[in-house]
C-alpha cells in the first residue's frame, strides 16, 4: 500500500500568500497610523522652522507667543537638557539651532511651541521673534569639493570622500565610452504623514513615545541623549506606520515632542503636515556621476573610471554609507577587473538628504545602465546581449574587492526578463488612458513613437562597512497560545504576516499572537536596507525553532516518548510510530519562553583605496520597460515593466509582488516626474499639487517573474525584496526614451522639454 | 472663522451685505488648499453649496446655461457633455474624480487662475458670466471678465450665478498638456472651436489670463477656406500665429519656451483633429 504525500503548503505558513494580520482594518479604514493618536489631556505641538538657508541666529524672542492664551510651552535650544546635537553616523544636526551659530537650510528647527489647539500653536509660531543674520548660501556641492575656507560647519564641508582604486590601474579598452548623469531630488513621499505622541511619566522621571519610525531602538538611544535621560527611562511604542522608504531613519519630531511633553507634564502630540514633511525628513541625494566605461572589441567591460557626487545637504544623516553603497557597486551586476573611482558626499546649505530606498545605488544605477547601452551601441550589439556579455557570476569581484559569494543568478534575471511576454503593439482602442498625455488628449496614435529599453541591478543587503548589525526576538508557548515579540518596525512590508508565517510553519500552529512592537525587548535593527526578512525573520526563526525544540523535549519527558523521534508535521507532534498529537494539544500545561538573537557574519570597512569585504550580501534584478512617447510633446506613457528577480525563495508570493509593483512605480516616478525642486536653497514644490507622483493612469502594467535559487547565506533561504524593484526599473525607463527619441537624456527625472526642445 | 451656509441666492447677497470681506466657497479646491497651506486665514466665509438655483443647468436650443455651483463631475458625461463636447474633455482633466466631484465653474471662475481648466473652453467659446450683485443683474463676456492673474471684474458683493455658452454646430475641443497622464495642474492648455467660416482658439496656462489667439484666429480665416481642409503651411503658421500670441513664463512647473512650443503642437494638432 502506498500512501500518497501531500505537498500541499498549508494556507498561512511560509510560501503562501498568507493574510496580513492588518490587511482588513487598513483595507476598511480604522487602522491606527500614528496621525491618529490621541490622549485626554493632550496638547499640541509645533516647529517653527528656518525660512533661510544660511543665516545667523542673532535672537529668539518667544515672549509675546508666550503670552497668547492657550500657549503652555515655547522651547528652543536653551531647554534642550541633554547632548544638543543627532544624527544617525555623526551628532551634527541641532534639536534646535543656537543664537550664535547658523542655521543650515529651509526649515531647519528653531523652536517649538505647545498649546491646546493647532490653530494656537500656529499663532504662537507667528508671534516668535527670530533676528537672523542671512548669509550667502553654499548650494553648489563643487564648491565644497574644490576647497573653500567658508565652514558651513565646524565638523567642516565634506561628509566622505572615498577612492576606490582596484585592480591593473594600465589597462584600457580598444572601446571607451563616457557620460555625466545627473540625478534630481526625489522625496520618499510616504502617504502617513510624521506624527508622534509623548506621554510623560507621572513624576516627570521618564517619557513614552509612540511614533511611526524605522528602528525603534535607535531613536530611543538619539532621544535619550538629548533629553539627557538614560535610556530605560525613554520607552518607544510603534505608531501606525503609513510607509517609510527611508524617511523615518533620521529623527524628526521624537525630540521635539518628548521636550514638550516633559516641560508641560502633559501628552503632547505632534503632526506634521505635507508641506513641514518635505522639510522635515531627509530626501534621495542628488547626484552627478561622470563614468568612462573601457572595453573589448566584443564589448566585456575591462575598466571602469568613475567621479561621484552626493550633495548631502545641511547635516549628515547617512550620506557616508550612501556613498559607499553607491561606489561600491558602480560597475553594476557586471565582471569587471580593474576600477578607478573618486567620490565625495559633501555638505551644502539644501535640503538635507539621507535614506531612501535603494540607498545611493539608485544614482549609480542610473550612470552604469545609461553607459551600457552606450556601450551596446558603441559595440553594434543590442542592450540585452552587452549585459548578457558581461553578467556577474557568483565568485566575481566587486571593484571593492569583495567576492560575490552569494546566489548571482544575473544571466538567469536578464534572460527570464526577455522570456516575459511583450505588449501588444499598438492597443486596439484609441482610449486616452492609454496614450501619452492621458486625459489632457494631447495626442493621438499617430503621434506616438515606441522604445523598449533595459536594466540591470545590483543590490547589497543589510548594513555594512563592520555595523553590528542584529535583530532580537522572543517566542512564547504558553498553554499551547503562541506569541512572538520584536521590535521590528513594521512600515508596510508586512514583517507582521511573515513573523506568523514563520511560527506557523516552525510550531504546527495556526494562530500566532503578536505582542505589542515596542523596547521591552531587544533591538531589531532598522526596517532599511532590504534586511528585515533575513535578520528579523532569522531573529523569529531561532527562537520558535528554539521553542520547538524546548516543546519536544519537554513532551518526550512527560509522556515518555523518545526524544530523537519527535518531530512536528503538519498540525501534529508524531514519533512516526503510534504517538500523533496535536500540538496545541500536546503543549497544554507547558509554557516554553525563547529568545533569540540573530546576527549575520561581520563586514568590514573600505580603506583608502576603497577595497575591503565591506557588504554581507547581494540581490540582482532586471528590468525591462516598454514605453510609448510623444516625441513633439515629450509627454511619456511607460506601457510596461517586465521583471525577473532574484529573490532566494518566495516566502509570500503575493507580498513580494506588492514589493515589485510599488519598486516600480517609484522608480518611475524618477523616471519621468518625481523631483524636489531646489533653487538657492529654496523648495520650490513642498505640496502634492507639484511635487508629483504616478497615478493609476501613469502605473504600467507589471509582468514579474521571480528567480529562486535558495541562498544558503540567508535563514530562511530568501533575500530581501524590497529595494531592488526600484533600481534599475529608472535606467530602464529612460533607455527606452532614449531608444524612441534618440536623445541622451543624461538627467532623471526626465522633463517634456528635455524630450522635445 | 464662521462659515455661513445660506439656501437662497437672496439670502446669499444679504450675508455678503452684511459682511462685504466674506469669503465665497463654491467647491473648495482652490480656497481649502489656502487654507490648509495658511495662506489664508478668512474670518467668515459664505458657502455656495447648497443653494439649489446655483446647481441646475439647462441645456436650450440655442444657448447652455451652468449654475455656478454645478460639479465637473456633471459635465463630463450627460447633456451637458453632448452639447459642450470641449467643456466635458476639459472637465475630465480636472484633478481627480473627488475633485471634480467639488470642484465647479464657479468656483474656477471666482478663482480666475490662468491654469483654470474649464476657463479656456469659456475663452473661446465666448461664454457670457451671469452675476448678481447688491445693483442688479450683469452679463458680463468671459473675454472681459478675467482681468489678470487671479483677477476678475466682479464688484463687491456680486456673486456668479451662472454661465451661459451658446450653442452651434461648430466643431470644440480640448487639450492639455501637464507632467503626468492625469491630475496635475495644467503647464498649457488649448481649446480650438471651428465652423466651415472661422475658428476660434483660447490659450491656458501660459499667460496672466486666459488668452484668445485673435491675430491667429483672423489670419487663418483670410489665409483658406475653412469648409475644406486646411493646408499643411497654412497649418503650420497657425500654429506659430497661436504660439506667438502666448506670454508664457519661467516657473518650477515649466519653461516658457516649452509652454510656448507645447502652445504650438496643441493648435496644430486640434486643427487637424477637427478634420478627423
Amino acid at each position: 500500500m502506498t500512501t500518497a504525500v501531500s505537498t500541499r503548503l498549508r494556507q498561512g505558513t511560509l510560501g503562501t500568500s498568507a493574510v496580513r494580520p492588518d490587511a482588513n482594518a487598513k483595507v476598511s479604514g480604522s487602522f491606527a497610523f500614528s496621525s491618529d493618536m490621541w490622549a485626554d489631556g493632550m496638547l499640541w505641538g509645533a516647529t517653527l522652522r528656518s525660512p533661510h538657508p544660511r543665516a545667523r541666529v542673532v535672537s529668539i524672542d518667544v515672549s509675546a507667543a508666550l503670552a497668547i492664551d492657550g500657549v503652555s510651552c515655547v522651547i528652543t535650544a536653551d531647554d534642550v537638557p541633554g547632548q544638543l546635537t543627532y544624527g544617525l553616523i555623526a551628532q551634527d544636526q541641532p534639536v534646535f539651532a543656537r543664537i550664535g551659530d547658523e542655521v543650515r537650510y529651509v526649515g531647519e528647527p528653531v523652536a517649538a511651541v505647545a498649546a491646546d489647539h493647532p490653530e494656537t500653536c500656529r499663532r504662537a509660531l507667528a508671534a516668535i521673534r527670530v533676528d537672523y543674520e542671512v548669509l550667502d548660501p553654499i548650494t553648489d556641492p563643487e564648491v565644497c569639493i574644490a576647497g573653500t575656507e567658508d565652514l558651513l560647519h565646524p565638523d567642516g564641508n565634506i561628509f566622505r570622500e572615498q577612492r576606490v582604486v582596484h585592480g591593473d590601474q594600465s589597462i584600457t579598452g580598444e572601446v571607451v565610452v563616457e557620460g555625466t548623469y545627473v540625478i534630481g531630488m526625489q522625496d520618499q513621499a510616504f502617504l502617513g504623514l510624521e506624527a508622534a505622541l509623548a506621554l510623560p511619566d507621572h513624576d516627570g522621571s521618564g517619557v513614552e513615545l509612540y511614533i511611526a519610525t524605522q528602528w525603534l531602538h535607535e531613536d530611543r538611544k538619539q532621544i535619550a541623549a538629548c533629553l539627557g535621560l538614560p535610556e530605560e527611562k525613554v520607552r518607544l511604542v510603534l505608531g501606525g506606520v503609513g510607509g517609510a522608504f527611508g524617511a523615518r531613519e533620521d529623527i524628526s519630531l521624537q525630540v521635539h515632542t518628548c521636550l514638550l511633553a516633559l516641560r508641560t507634564g502633559r501628552p503632547v502630540r505632534i503632526a506634521y503636515d505635507r508641506e513641514e514633511s518635505f522639510y522635515g525628513h531627509v530626501h534621495r541625494h542628488p547626484a552627478s556621476i561622470w563614468m568612462r566605461h573601457h572595453a573589448d572589441r566584443d564589448g566585456r567591460i575591462r575598466r571602469v573610471e568613475a567621479r561621484v557626487v552626493f550633495d548631502g545637504g545641511a547635516y549628515c544623516s547617512t550620506s557616508p554609507a550612501v556613498l559607499v553603497n553607491g561606489i561600491s557597486q558602480i560597475q553594476g551586476p557586471y565582471k569587471c577587473p580593474s576600477a578607478l573611482v573618486e567620490s565625495w558626499a559633501v555638505r551644502t546649505n539644501n535640503p538635507p538628504c539621507g535614506a531612501m530606498r535603494g540607498f545611493g545605488v539608485v544614482q549609480a544605477c542610473f550612470a552604469h545602465e545609461s553607459q551600457m547601452d552606450k556601450l551596446a551601441a558603441a559595440i553594434g550589439v543590442d542592450p540585452v546581449e552587452i549585459r548578457l556579455r558581461n553578467a556577474m557570476e557568483t565568485g566575481d569581484v566587486l571593484v571593492t574587492g569583495q567576492i560575490v559569494d552569494d546566489v548571482a543568478p544575473v544571466e538567469r534575471c536578464i534572460r527570464e526578463t526577455a522570456a516575459l511576454p511583450m505588449p501588444p503593439l499598438s492597443p486596439d482602442s484609441d482610449d486616452y488612458r492609454d496614450i501619452p498625455g492621458g486625459s489632457g488628449l494631447t495626442a493621438d496614435r499617430r503621434h506616438i513613437r515606441r522604445g523598449v529599453g533595459w536594466g540591470v541591478s545590483i543590490k547589497n543587503l543589510m548594513y555594512s562597512e563592520g555595523f553590528d548589525d542584529y535583530s532580537t526576538a522572543r517566542c512564547r508557548m504558553d498553554d499551547g497560545v503562541v506569541t512572538v515579540k520584536f521590535a521590528t518596525a513594521e512600515v508596510g512590508q508586512g514583517f507582521v504576516m511573515l513573523a506568523q508565517q514563520i511560527a506557523r510553519s516552525v510550531l504546527g500552529v495556526d494562530e500566532v499572537l503578536l505582542d505589542t512592537i515596542d523596547t521591552q525587548i531587544g533591538s531589531a535593527g532598522s526596517t532599511s536596507a532590504s534586511r528585515q526578512t533575513w535578520m528579523s525573520g532569522g531573529a523569529v526563526d531561532a527562537a520558535c525553532r528554539a521553542v520547538r525544540e524546548r516543546l519536544l523535549d519537554l513532551v518526550a519527558d512527560r509522556d515518555g516518548l523518545d526524544r530523537s523521534s519527535l518531530t512536528i508535521d503538519d498540525l501534529d507532534i508524531t514519533d512516526g510510530l503510534s504517538y500523533r498529537r496535536s500540538v496545541v494539544d500536546a503543549a497544554r500545561g507547558l509554557r516554553i519562553d525563547e529568545t533569540a538573537e540573530y546576527r549575520h557574519p561581520p563586514t568590514e570597512d573600505l580603506d583608502q583605496n576603497g577595497q575591503g569585504n565591506c557588504h554581507v550580501a547581494f540581490a540582482f534584478v532586471a528590468h525591462r520597460a516598454v514605453v510609448d512617447v510623444d516625441v513633439d510633446l515629450g509627454l511619456v506613457k511607460v506601457v510596461q515593466v517586465a521583471t525577473a528577480q532574484d529573490v532566494g525563495r518566495v516566502l509570500n508570493p503575493l507580498s513580494c509582488v506588492g514589493q515589485v509593483e510599488g519598486g516600480i512605480a517609484q522608480g518611475l516616478g524618477l523616471a519621468v516626474m518625481e523631483e524636489i525642486v531646489v533653487a538657492d536653497g529654496l523648495v520650490r514644490n513642498p505640496s502634492f499639487t507639484d511635487y508629483l507622483l504616478p497615478t493609476f493612469l501613469d502605473a504600467p502594467e507589471v509582468v514579474a517573474t521571480f528567480i529562486e535559487e535558495f541562498e544558503p547565506k540567508s535563514p530562511l533561504g530568501a533575500k530581501g525584496v524590497g529595494e531592488p524593484p526600484c533600481i534599475s526599473v529608472t535606467p530602464a525607463i529612460v533607455n527606452a526614451i532614449r531608444q524612441a527619441t534618440g536623445r541622451d537624456l543624461p538627467r532623471v527625472p526626465v522633463r517634456p522639454s528635455d524630450i522635445c526642445l | 472663522m464662521s462659515v455661513l451656509v445660506p439656501r437662497s441666492l437672496s439670502e446669499a447677497l444679504d450675508l455678503l451685505r452684511s459682511d462685504p470681506s466674506a469669503t465665497l466657497l463654491a467647491g473648495g479646491t482652490d480656497l481649502m488648499v489656502e487654507i490648509n497651506l495658511h495662506d489664508r486665514r478668512p474670518r467668515s466665509v459664505v458657502s455656495l453649496s447648497r443653494i439649489d438655483e446655483l446647481k441646475t443647468f439647462h441645456v436650450g436650443d440655442d444657448v447652455v446655461t451652468i449654475g455656478a455651483a454645478v460639479p465637473y463631475a456633471d459635465m463630463e458625461h450627460g447633456p451637458l457633455a453632448e452639447a459642450l463636447p470641449a467643456l466635458a474633455q476639459a472637465a475630465r482633466t480636472v484633478g481627480s474624480p473627488q475633485i471634480r466631484a467639488a470642484g465647479t465653474l464657479g468656483g474656477n471662475l471666482g478663482t480666475c487662475s490662468p491654469a483654470g481648466d474649464g476657463l479656456p473652453v469659456l475663452a473661446a467659446l465666448d461664454a457670457v458670466v451671469h452675476v448678481v450683485g447688491p445693483d442688479g443683474d450683469r452679463h458680463i463676456p468671459f473675454n472681459d471678465f478675467m482681468v489678470g492673474v487671479k483677477r476678475n471684474s466682479l464688484a463687491g458683493g456680486e456673486i456668479i450665478r451662472s454661465v451661459s455658452i451658446p450653442r452651434s454646430d461648430c466643431w470644440q475641443g480640448y487639450a492639455k498638456v501637464g507632467s503626468r497622464n492625469a491630475m496635475v495642474i495644467a503647464t498649457a492648455s488649448l481649446c480650438l472651436s471651428r465652423s466651415s467660416s472661422s475658428v476660434t482658439v483660447a490659450l491656458g496656462a501660459v499667460g496672466p489670463t486666459i488668452i484668445r489667439a485673435i491675430d491667429a484666429e483672423s489670419w487663418l480665416a483670410d489665409a483658406c477656406d475653412l469648409s475644406l481642409k486646411v493646408p499643411s503651411d497654412v497649418a503650420s503658421e497657425f500654429a506659430d500665429r497661436v504660439a506667438a500670441s502666448a506670454r508664457p513664463i519661467d516657473d518650477h512647473r515649466s519653461t516658457a519656451a516649452y509652454r510656448r512650443h507645447a502652445v504650438r503642437v496643441l493648435a496644430r494638432r486640434l486643427l487637424e483633429r477637427s478634420e478627423s
